[in-house]
């Protein structure tokens, strides 16, 4: 049977890790090889490894970091961060990755999908939303936001991720800005109504405070991925790093008990 | 020396690193010549089905290839669509396959039973039901799991040449056999201990 993904969402940021709160605040947490290393030991479903400078930057993606953790990762990873050419997307598969990630390039350009999409695949394809509640006096429901939450677009993101699976993405990552960080729960609503319009696979992140959590979105949303960030880096209230990740017989339990 | 058919397409490097890491020699092979050491032969391949043929036919390594397969019977293990170019043909191209396992790669979305009910790609880790006869699964725990990610599934002509299959709406064989011509649907490469063991038994084949 298919199972729901675990999988670590690592930030990059000035060559190190770190986890940032409602997308600020960026908390330098360690190494990024080194966690890659301990996710490895820890037999880790999946890894999500976001630069979350090259977009703001304008930069291109960092090829060197990216050969260096593709060489470490022996669980499947994914790459996002400054790619805004198929030509970048194949030469990062190249270096090891099973998927990139796309995002503010995507959501200015669709049609770039399609053209990843006819170099690599679609299954390589994953196009990340980052969302949040509107906020003003009358505002209701949700905007895409792209840029580390800086750059605002006015389109509904059940509109734009149908889209971009339309496009060519081959999985579509939920990322909520308002619980990022937060350790409060994953915004199962958002979830919910995002997975009912989607045909690809879908991963959520943002949220994830405890593994009863995970548990909660499996429950909501059937097998997806459960992109998580402070809950496998942090320990405890006083957020002491500590890498931590669950075992696989505990993920069979949290996966039987959301009895999907 | 294992060899590694870099044809320009998919992920060799992770191969490279995880034979490396089980302390076995194993090298890219970009030409014919580089193929002649070759005592075992990973055809790794990812997108799509033409594109990986043609990129195949055109590397130069073709005639080499089907010489040292079929004549000189070197053991050769397809990953992912390297696996599907095992086949005879594909529901995602019109180029013929190789047609080392008779075959024909089905897209799910194409079966009536399946189509529009689930999500695809089929994406994540799924358990395999191995045929207790496979060598390539000797000395494996109970119930391994593999991490998936592909749409398109080998659907064998011959049942006995398939080692394992997975379900995902429908049963799809998953690893297939046939003398010393093997496939894996899966990604050994990454899928720590279970994928690591696998590749361990092809090399000891």
């Amino acid at each position: 049977m298919l199972r729901p993904r675990f999988i670590p969402c690592l930030l990059i940021h000035k060559g190190g890790l770190v986890k940032t709160q409602m997308f600020k605040s960026p908390k330098y947490v360690g190494d990024p090889i080194n966690a890659i290393k301990i996710f490895n030991e820890k037999k880790a479903d999946e890894l999500l490894v976001l630069d979350i400078d090259a977009t703001a930057n304008g930069v291109e993606p960092n090829y060197n970091l990216i050969a260096k953790f593709a060489a470490e990762c022996r669980m499947p990873v994914c790459y996002g961060g400054g790619i805004t050419s198929a030509e970048q997307a194949l030469r990062i598969i190249d270096l090891g990755v099973e998927k990139v990630a796309i995002s503010a390039a995507a959501i200015e350009n669709p049609n770039l999908l399609t053209e990843i999409a006819h170099t690599i695949g679609r299954q390589s394809v994953v196009a990340v939303l980052d969302v949040r509640k509107k906020i003003g006096l009358f505002s209701k429901g949700y905007e895409i936001c792209t840029h580390n939450g800086k750059i605002t677009h006015n389109l509904a993101p059940s509109t734009v991720a149908k889209t971009l699976q339309d496009a060519g993405a081959g999985e579509i990552v939920l990322n909520s800005v308002d619980c990022d960080g937060e350790m409060k729960g994953y915004d199962l609503m958002l979830a919910q109504q995002m997975r009912e319009v989607l045909s690809v696979p879908m991963t959520v992140l943002g949220g994830a405070g405890s593994l009863s959590d995970i548990g909660a979105l499996i429950r909501a949303c059937g097998v997806v991925g459960a992109g998580v960030g402070s809950l496998f880096v942090f320990k405890g209230k006083y957020r002491a790093v500590l890498i931590n990740y669950p075992t696989m017989l505990k993920r069979d339990e949290i996966f039987q008990n959301a009895n999907v | 020396m294992i060899r590694i058919i870099d044809y320009g397409v998919g992920n060799i490097q992770a191969f490279v690193t995880m034979f490396k890491s089980l302390g076995l020699p194993a090298e890219r092979a970009h030409t014919s010549t580089d193929l002649t050491d070759a005592t075992k032969l990973i055809l790794p391949g990812v997108g799509a089905f033409d594109h990986a043929m043609e990129k195949l036919n055109k590397s130069g390594m073709r005639d080499t290839l089907d010489a040292i397969v079929l004549e000189q019977q070197v053991p050769v293990l397809g990953v992912c669509v390297g696996m599907q170019m095992l086949a005879s043909s594909s529901d995602e191209g019109v180029l013929p396959g190789l047609n080392w396992i008779p075959g024909h790669v089905r897209a799910f979305d194409n079966n009536t039973e399946t189509a529009g009910q689930l999500p695809m790609p089929h994406m994540g880790w799924n358990d395999l039901q191995v045929n207790p006869g496979s060598k390539l699964f000797s000395g494996f725990e109970p119930q391994p799991r593999f991490y998936f990610l592909h749409s398109y599934y080998f659907d064998c002509y011959n049942k006995t040449d398939v080692a394992a299959t997975a379900t995902y709406g429908l049963e799809f064989p998953c690893v297939i056999s046939k003398g010393h011509i093997h496939g894996v649907q899966c990604h050994p490469e990454k899928s720590h201990q279970f994928g690591a063991q696998l590749l361990k038994n092809f090399v000891e084949l």
